[in-house]
């Protein structure tokens, strides 16, 4: 697909990256203010597709791209369900128990597996509806060779 | 806390990624994996199967206790009802999974294919066992996404107009179900359906209680294909490659349709006389209208799923003859009969109703079309195939000694023991348009003289699909034991008093 | 009550939609709204008379909350109504390039 000028590509370069940083903010933070891992992956993935979408990319790049964000897509959410079977072995042995140490409330590092949990979903989230972009761009692309 | 019971539904979720991974470095893995998560699902069931009995297991997830008797977790709950599902469920998948090894090697891309499939799997186990409504819905929605992919799987014309209209009709099922539960929501300010059993057993206001009532049953009824929610199905249903044809129709419309129907209306809401006998006229509509629209079929696959309608009906009017009788609060030793026979029947259709797909599918594979006036001749050239669907034929039309006449019977008779002498009359005669349906399926398929084309070289199907079909039609002749009284204690009885007698549920759940 | 008298009538805005419109992108563009009058009708659910937003502040102390659990809910759902939509609109592709129309009286190969 075709980009757009030049204007247009400077401004999403610099904006791409304030929201990228913004999206793991909120993905980080999401034990302690609202948002948490579905929010916050939906803004991660905003700025990769403005990149793509400004800078345009022509066929083979965006395949090797999908083929890329599919494998962090299923890495991520595997990770996800054995973190959640490993309540089954340490803690009080119940499936999704929270076992790590809870903090003092209010502190970044607390609140035991949320966090970890909000940032592999983050990252799932992110990968998917990369995936699910590009699978139709690419299709557009197969039709109108 | 049984540690068994998150296994059903975590097993397969990872089982579905790790495919995904795995899947695209090492060849033919997929189909390994995918048969041993299967074999393992099986092998749990039947144990929970034999070890549950009349005792009720609840799984609190995260270990949050109830506080002051009132329940804040996500429960999952394992009683005799349960088992016998998750039975049903994992053994019909296990078999097509063995089958879909050679049929699925003609499509491209089987990755996604044993993936999604154990998606689906893991969806349907978690509706079954999940004890408050908003799971149920959760779980819902992955296994229907799953099957609205899986329907449009060889990506041809029909497949996609099929799935279009499966997932339109879908969709509306999935937000009146979830406007029903916001409805739920706002009066008794919980989820937990033993709770809500409480707090609705205290008092309701009648016009909120039927607008509740009237939004669950249109919304699974859309995912149950009873009539006048039907139109999704004779098309989802055979424009699907036949495992999936066989798992939708087998197990998805009982698992996530009947099932809940059947937990919710006596678990959860009080029965009242109305709405069981506008439940019982249902039954009885999807009864008569399904066969007469499936006689004049000349597809294979669209005569069976319309015959699917028509048996569904059989197990809706069976249980809405025990709803009225408990409604009515007398003789409730034939509500259990009635109720006993609609899941004994639930039970026979998903053994009879996969066979029967999958040996659509073999003739499909061998002859390459589904009309019944191109073929002929099939019984010296494929022998296994024509002798299961003999078999699968007479179980659907109820000759003895195979299963279908034994749950027939039962039904039969506890209609005509609850005075109910029209409702039984009309299960006679659709019986009898049922059979003569099957003898045309059975002439035309396999007992014609082949009249042309000795040149193709028609041959036996490859040993997997074998060996599902094999396996299902021994299953369709023990199934038959389960009348006998000494083994109806163990499987059946536990069923029919857990739905009998709700305070019991609401009582072993909640402590109260 | 007012308010949610109108998301109800939302929904049945949506549901016409859905049956009398002819191309297949009005039709999924009106199962979405059905979708978004159900998340409203749920967060609204949880309001109660001078609520504020759920968060606990360690500096003040006791005040009332809105109910966070349908707010809870209507997170879930609007993922899986996500999922939803996105599956619809890839078939929608897909049948526009073997059928060549988006008119859904053109499409009727499986009948009877």
């Amino acid at each position: 697909m075709k980009g757009m000028t030049l204007i247009v590509k400077k401004t999403a370069q610099l904006i791409s990256g304030l929201i990228f940083l913004y999206g793991i903010y909120v993905i980080i933070h999401g034990h302690l203010t609202p948002g948490g891992g579905f929010a916050g992956g939906v803004i991660l993935a905003g700025a990769f597709i403005l990149q793509i979408l400004a800078s345009g990319s022509d066929f083979m790049k965006l395949t090797k791209e999908e083929l890329g964000s599919t494998m962090y897509e299923n890495l991520a959410i595997l990770i996800a369900v054995f973190l959640s079977l490993s309540g089954l072995l340490f803690g009080a042995k119940v499936f999704f128990i929270n076992w790590l140490p809870k903090g003092t409330p209010g502190e970044l590092v607390s609140a035991g597996v949320m966090p970890l949990y909000n940032i592999f979903i983050g990252i799932e989230v992110a990968a998917s509806i990369l995936t699910i972009f590009l699978a139709l761009v690419i299709f557009k692309e197969e039709i109108s060779e | 806390m049984n540690p068994l019971i998150p296994l059903f539904v975590a097993i397969p979720l990872a089982g579905a990624f790790l495919i995904m991974i795995l899947g695209r470095f090492i060849r033919n893995l997929n189909k390994y994996l995918a048969s041993l998560i299967l074999l393992f699902l099986v092998v749990v069931s039947f144990w929970s199967l034999f070890t549950t009995g009349n005792s009720v297991s609840v799984y609190k997830v995260g270990g949050w206790e109830a506080v002051n008797s009132v329940p804040i977790g996500i429960y999952m709950v394992l009683d005799g009802f349960t088992a016998i599902i998750l039975c049903i469920i994992n053994l019909i998948g296990f078999l097509s999974v063995i089958y879909s090894i050679s049929y699925i090697a003609r499509y491209t891309s089987e990755n996604y294919f044993y993936s999604l499939f154990c998606l689906m799997m893991a969806g349907m186990n978690g509706v079954v066992l999940s004890g408050d409504i908003f799971n149920i819905f959760v779980f819902l929605e992955i296994s229907a996404i799953s099957s609205y992919a899986l329907v449009a799987f060889g990506v041809e014309k029909n497949e996609l107009e099929a799935t279009f209209k499966y997932q339109v009709l879908g969709g509306i099922a999935t937000f009146l179900i979830l406007m029903g539960i916001a409805l739920i929501y706002w009066e008794t300010k919980t989820l937990n359906i033993a709770d809500i059993r409480n707090v609705f057993s205290t008092g309701y206001d009648r016009k909120y209680y039927l607008l509740v009532q009237i939004l669950l049953l249109s919304g699974f009824g859309l995912k149950a294909a009873i009539i006048p929610f039907h139109a999704w199905l004779p098309d989802a249903h055979s424009s699907a490659p036949s495992p999936i044809s066989a798992m939708l129709s087998g197990v998805l419309i009982k698992a996530v349709g009947i099932y809940v129907i059947i937990r919710l209306f006596f678990n959860m809401f009080a029965i009242s006389e109305g709405m069981a006998i506008l439940i019982t006229s249902l039954g009885s509509l999807s009864m008569v209208i399904g066969v007469f629209l499936a006689v004049s079929q000349w597809d294979i696959k669209r005569l069976l799923a319309y015959h699917s309608i028509s048996q569904m009906g059989y197990v809706i009017l069976s249980v809405g003859i025990g709803m009225i009788l408990i409604s009515r609060g007398i003789r409730t030793e034939i509500a259990a009969l009635a109720i006993a026979g609609g899941i004994f029947h639930l039970i026979n259709h998903a053994a009879f109703k996969g066979l029967l797909f999958l040996n659509a599918g073999a003739i499909e594979y061998s002859i390459g079309t589904r009309n019944l006036q191109e073929m002929g001749g099939l019984s010296k050239t494929m022998p296994a195939t024509s002798a299961t669907s003999l078999v699968a034929s007479l179980s659907i039309s109820g000759i003895p000694p195979f299963n279908g006449f034994f749950s027939k019977l039962i039904i039969i008779v506890a209609a005509i023991l609850a005075k109910f002498y029209f409702l039984a009359l009309l299960a006679v005669i659709v019986s009898i348009i049922t059979l003569a349906s099957f003898m045309k399926f059975q002439r035309y398929a396999f007992f014609n003289k082949a009249d042309d084309d000795n040149s193709r070289t028609i041959k036996e199907v490859p040993f997997p699909m074998l060996f599902s079909m094999i396996v299902l039609g021994i299953i369709c002749l023990l199934l038959s034991i389960l009348v006998f009284p000494g083994i109806r204690e163990i499987i059946l009885t536990p069923a029919t008093d857990i739905l009998m007698d709700p305070s019991k549920y609401a009582s072993q759940i909640t402590g109260i | 009550m007012i308010p949610y008298y109108l998301c109800f009538i939302l929904f049945l805005v949506g549901l016409y939609g859905v049956i009398t419109r002819r191309n297949l992108v009005k039709i999924a563009i009106s199962l979405s709204i059905m979708e978004f009058s159900v998340f409203l009708i749920l967060a609204l659910i949880g309001f109660r008379e001078g609520g504020v937003a759920p968060i606990v502040d360690p500096s003040d102390p006791v005040k009332i909350y809105v109910d966070p659990l349908p707010q809870a809910m209507v997170l879930t759902a609007i993922v899986i109504g996500l999922a939803t939509t996105a599956m619809l609109m890839a078939v929608i592709i897909r049948i526009y390039r073997k059928y060549g129309t988006f008119d859904i009286r053109e499409i009727k190969n499986l009948r009877g």
